[in-house]
């Protein structure tokens, strides 16, 4: 008996996340919470760390870090307490971070994934809360801050409500780890607390993976990896780095506990440097504000308050519009393309899955290339209805559709509108169409001769021509059916 | 116009309304005796004459108009340089913010200038309030008027200083030990500890978040309770501040004290390095306050011996994070030796912090260290819950509790620096007050026989209970006659 490679080694992954949340203002004080702007106009003397500013709680990111709780399926703290992690660091206003150290919000929870591997559950440790910190650039050199020139930081970000979740080591393998994001990222958006937008950074993703030999006692040495800006990336660093422990180990070789930092064009990762020392961040309770407790009322309509999570609208849709998971699982990617999805249902009123047809085979093309979402895009869910309801009718051929959805995408326009302005009607008018088959049957007496003597596959050429007659306009359908009973 | 100098501001306020005196002769007899006595003292590490005689020309104009901010509008005041004041420097006695220009003020100092108060400068005090003399200003130290070969006390000592001269009938200090009662004791004023969380802390920079509580100093225990009124009462910018409405403390502040049950802490009564003309007037007051009616009663309070050495843990710990901010990346000084930014905050940090100020930062890093934190900073809070619990069962006997405020009087420069934990010491009987939250006044109670300088007596109430401390303070203040005895003034 053999023992392959993958049955050797075991992988085991811990995420920790990230989210900011998307109040209308920032963690302890009154600027607004956005992306982007000019550096440092977004800034006030208490998230700058001006001495004597005093950090004020945000209620609302109180509320919304137990709604995340909430649909983790966490218990919710009953006494809530923020501490200072204390450490030098030029974009962190006050050398401090306000952060929840042994109070957090939410513990003990999970997510359940589903993907290749079956469906797993994977814990949560704690959901806490925090404030982000500034940015900085530096200038010159590599962009790096070793070798740049000086460096510039930007205080606009300082102080955004930022939400910690941290996985239990439940993770086993890269696909897992992916499906785990995903389907954290589709809860945290149905819950719409955040923009979850790993490219932008509204919602960012550390890993911790170990490799060990199966069913050793002892975790193998813990490596964190760093910059991975979008679920695809996750994927494929944690591949690599999952590809390089085993081999390392194969070779004899120590893992040690590092940092390492992925890189999006080579799909590799590398050292940022070794854990010599243990940061010792010297928490203690936030002196400016005192704990409280939240009333049992409060977190009850929290709970009370969750919309449809992501989990229950896959089995909803299942359940009623006779989806494939596939499909599904595309369609629940974000509540407002599941929402899209089922205004389009019901303005259609027929079967689901056609318009899912639509939407997968033929929208989602068209927004991959321009990068949209499915609800950014200028077609209603209204007018993708109006739109197969033609096709349905008639009034359109399948082809044509096809061209009407690429304009409707461009200009929004009603189907109806396009079909008009194109001069694309469908003609399903027999008189019209007689004229041209007969035109065609007298022109290719050789043809209807051959399709008299039973060779059945000359007659595509026939209708062929009957469709340039018509430039394309015919019914294919009544096409057909003329030619064979004019033939016969 | 000399004889204002040494008027309340209860006074002044009936002398403005009666139309005696203007605000701006108010504030220019007032800066004149800055001219005078600052030279010899050294209160001021900022004097803001322009602003005071622009707010007092409003004031004027205000009252011409028949209108007015307050009773008070127009009566000068001044602030320890510890209160941001928008567009003044504030300098919290340290290098590192000699060019700090706040865009803010503080609450304080907002509401002061609400009630039409004008501001006569910025007052010295020890660097970030780490001090009981100020010798620790990276400025240079006040001296006190009663003996200018003194120091005035601290942290705060600018403020006594400067009353005790004639020049500011009140003014604004901090107390997160004993740097207001102390220096008050020492100077013979009045100087106020309130609750935690009764006046906002917001614009004060921070040294020990919860234990700094800002407190007014003033000649009478009346213009204390009022000028701590102008400024107390919630405050949404800062999460500390309590939500109660105020009471007018002045309302019964005539009851007297007949029949009040007043508690003496049996540990306090052989302290050492306790001088015994300290002793001596306190002991008088006490038998003072007998004879005004009250019921004097022992209380224990075992965990007051521990609180010093809690309050140095907590104080460090909690100072060795606000402080982490001066790293010259922001705002004030920015060393250029560092050639990146580890180099550039080490060196900012060592130009900027004078050495006490060092010394509670490694002090209070230490006691945060893994491996550390349960033994000191871990225990130091569990101290503090004690002296609370303590000290909740002893209200429970009593309505007030009264001590010495200072162990010795106005002590000469020099006599402490060398050996922290001697200054450290000054603060034996302010600290424990500070570690529970509630309340505590310095009033004089004499002049020490030993030196002829001042002693201080310190009452000290429950929780936002000022009213009865207050009411205790003035019977005890009017039957001793020291305020309003022009003999009990220093001599310069
Ligand atoms: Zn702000």
């Amino acid at each position: 008996m053999s023992t392959t490679a993958s049955e050797m080694y075991e992988t085991t992954v811990g995420l920790e996340i990230h989210v900011e949340l998307s109040t209308n203002s920032k963690m302890f004080c009154a600027c607004p919470v956005d992306f982007g702007g000019d550096p440092n106009t977004r800034v006030c003397p208490v998230c700058l760390g001006m001495p004597g500013s005093l950090p004020v709680p945000n209620q609302m990111a109180i509320e919304y870090t137990m709604k995340i709780a909430a649909a983790l399926h966490c218990d919710i703290a009953r006494f809530h307490e923020f501490h200072r992690k204390n450490y030098f660091y030029p974009d962190m206003p006050k050398n401090y971070q306000i952060s929840q150290y042994d109070h957090p919000i939410g513990t003990k929870g999970y997510v359940e994934v589903t993907g290749d591997f079956g469906t797993k559950r994977v814990g949560i440790n704690r959901v806490h809360l925090e404030e982000d910190t500034g940015k900085s650039t530096h200038v010159g050199g590599s962009g790096r801050i070793a070798d740049s020139d000086h460096s510039l930081v930007d205080f606009n970000r300082a102080g955004t409500p930022l939400v910690e979740i941290v996985s239990e080591p439940d993770i086993t393998s890269a696909e897992e780890a992916r499906a785990f994001v995903t389907e954290l990222r589709a809860i945290l958006e149905s819950l719409d607390v955040s923009d979850v937008r790993m490219e932008e950074g509204s919602m960012r993703v550390d890993a911790n993976i170990s490799t060990r030999l199966t069913g050793a006692p002892e975790y193998g040495a813990k490596v964190e990896v760093k910059n991975m800006n979008s679920i695809r990336s996750v994927g494929r660093a944690l591949e690599f780095e999952e590809k390089r422990q085993r081999k390392a180990l194969d070779d004899g070789e120590t893992l040690v506990q590092e940092t390492r930092h992925f890189d999006e064009k080579t799909g590799t990762t590398s050292s940022l440097r070794t854990k010599e020392f243990a940061f010792d961040y010297r928490y203690f309770p936030e002196p400016d504000m005192v704990p409280f407790e939240p009333d049992q009322a409060w977190i009850e309509r929290v709970r009370g308050s969750l919309p449809e999570l992501p989990a229950s609208k896959r089995a909803r849709f299942a359940e009623i519009y006779g989806l494939s998971d596939k499909e599904i699982q595309t369609l629940t990617t974000t509540s407002a393309t599941a929402g899209w999805f089922e205004e389009a249902v019901a303005a259609y009123g027929g079967e689901a899955k056609k318009i899912s047809n639509w939407i997968l085979a033929d929208l989602y093309g068209l927004l991959n290339e321009s990068g949209q979402e499915l609800s950014d895009g200028k077609i209603a869910p209204a007018q993708l209805a109006a739109l197969v309801k033609l096709v349905d009718d008639g009034a359109i051929s399948g082809k044509q559709a096809k061209e009407v959805i690429t304009v409707m995408f461009e200009t929004g326009d009603d189907p109806a509108k396009v079909v008009e302005e194109r001069g694309l009607k469908q003609v399903s008018d027999t008189g019209a169409i007689e004229v041209f088959v007969d035109e065609v049957i007298a022109e290719n007496p050789d043809a209807v001769e051959k399709i008299r003597e039973g060779k059945d596959g000359t007659l595509g050429f026939l209708v062929g021509q009957v469709m340039k007659k018509s430039r394309g306009q015919a019914n294919p359908a009544m096409v057909n059916d003329l030619l064979r009973s004019k033939i016969n | 116009m000399s004889e204002l100098l040494w008027k309340s501001a209860k006074e002044l306020s009936e002398a403005l309304s009666n139309k005696e005196v203007s605000a701006v002769e108010l504030a220019q007899a007032m800066l004149a005796r800055a001219d005078e006595v600052d030279p010899k003292i050294h209160a001021f590490l900022k004097r803001t004459d322009e602003i005071a005689l622009e707010q007092a020309k409003a004031a004027d104009e205000r009252r011409a108009r028949g209108e007015t901010s307050s009773a008070f509008d127009g009566v000068p005041v001044a602030y320890k340089d510890i209160f941001c004041t928008k567009g003044v420097t504030t300098t919290m006695g340290s290098k590192i913010l000699e060019t700090f220009v706040p865009p803010y003020s503080a609450t304080v100092v907002e509401r002061c200038e609400a009630a039409g108060l004008t501001m006569l400068g910025k007052l010295n005090l020890d660097e970030f309030a780490m001090g009981s003399s100020t010798e620790w200003s990276a400025y240079g130290p006040t001296k006190n008027p009663w003996d200018l070969e003194r120091v005035p006390g601290g942290s705060s000592g600018g403020p006594p200083a400067l009353i005790m001269s004639g020049g500011v009938p009140w003014g604004w200090g901090t107390d997160t030990g004993g740097s207001v009662r102390q220096p008050a004791a020492l100077c013979g004023c009045v100087g106020v500890k309130p609750t935690y969380g009764l006046v906002s802390r917001y614009g004060i920079i921070a040294f020990a978040s919860s234990l700094d509580q800002a407190g007014p100093f003033a000649r009478t225990v009346e213009d204390a309770a009022i000028l701590l009124m102008l400024a107390a009462g919630h405050d949404p910018m800062d999460a500390t501040s309590i939500p109660q409405e105020v009471p007018n403390y002045l309302d019964g502040i005539d009851a007297g004290i007949q029949g009040m049950k007043i508690g003496i802490v049996k540990e306090f009564t052989d302290t050492e390095g306790l001088q015994p003309g300290v002793k001596q007037r306190v002991d008088e007051a006490y038998t003072r306050l007998e004879r005004l009616g009250a019921e004097l009663v022992e209380i224990s309070l075992p965990s007051f011996q521990y609180a010093i050495s809690a309050y140095y843990l907590v104080a460090p710990a909690e100072a060795s994070s606000n402080l982490a901010r001066y790293d010259g990346v922001r705002y004030a000084l920015r060393s250029d030796e560092g050639t990146d930014i580890v180099k550039m905050t080490s060196r900012t940090r060592d130009e900027g912090f004078g050495p006490e100020v060092k010394r509670r930062i490694m002090l209070g890093t230490y006691a945060l260290s893994a491996g550390y934190y349960d033994a000191y900073y871990g225990k130091a809070q569990k101290t503090r819950s004690l002296i609370i619990k303590e000290l909740d069962a002893a209200y429970e006997k009593v309505d007030l509790i009264v001590s010495p405020s200072s162990p010795d009087t106005a002590f000469k420069f020099g006599a402490k620096t060398a050996d922290p934990l001697s200054m450290y010491l000054s603060d034996i009987f302010t600290v424990p007050v500070n570690m529970a939250g509630n309340a505590g006044i310095s009033i004089p109670c004499g002049l020490s026989p030993d030196d002829n300088l001042p002693v201080g007596l310190q009452i000290i109430a429950k929780s936002l209970d000022e009213k009865t401390m207050f009411r205790a303070a003035h019977a005890f203040e009017q039957d001793l006659g020291f305020a309003s005895d022009p003999g009990m003034r220093p001599q310069i």
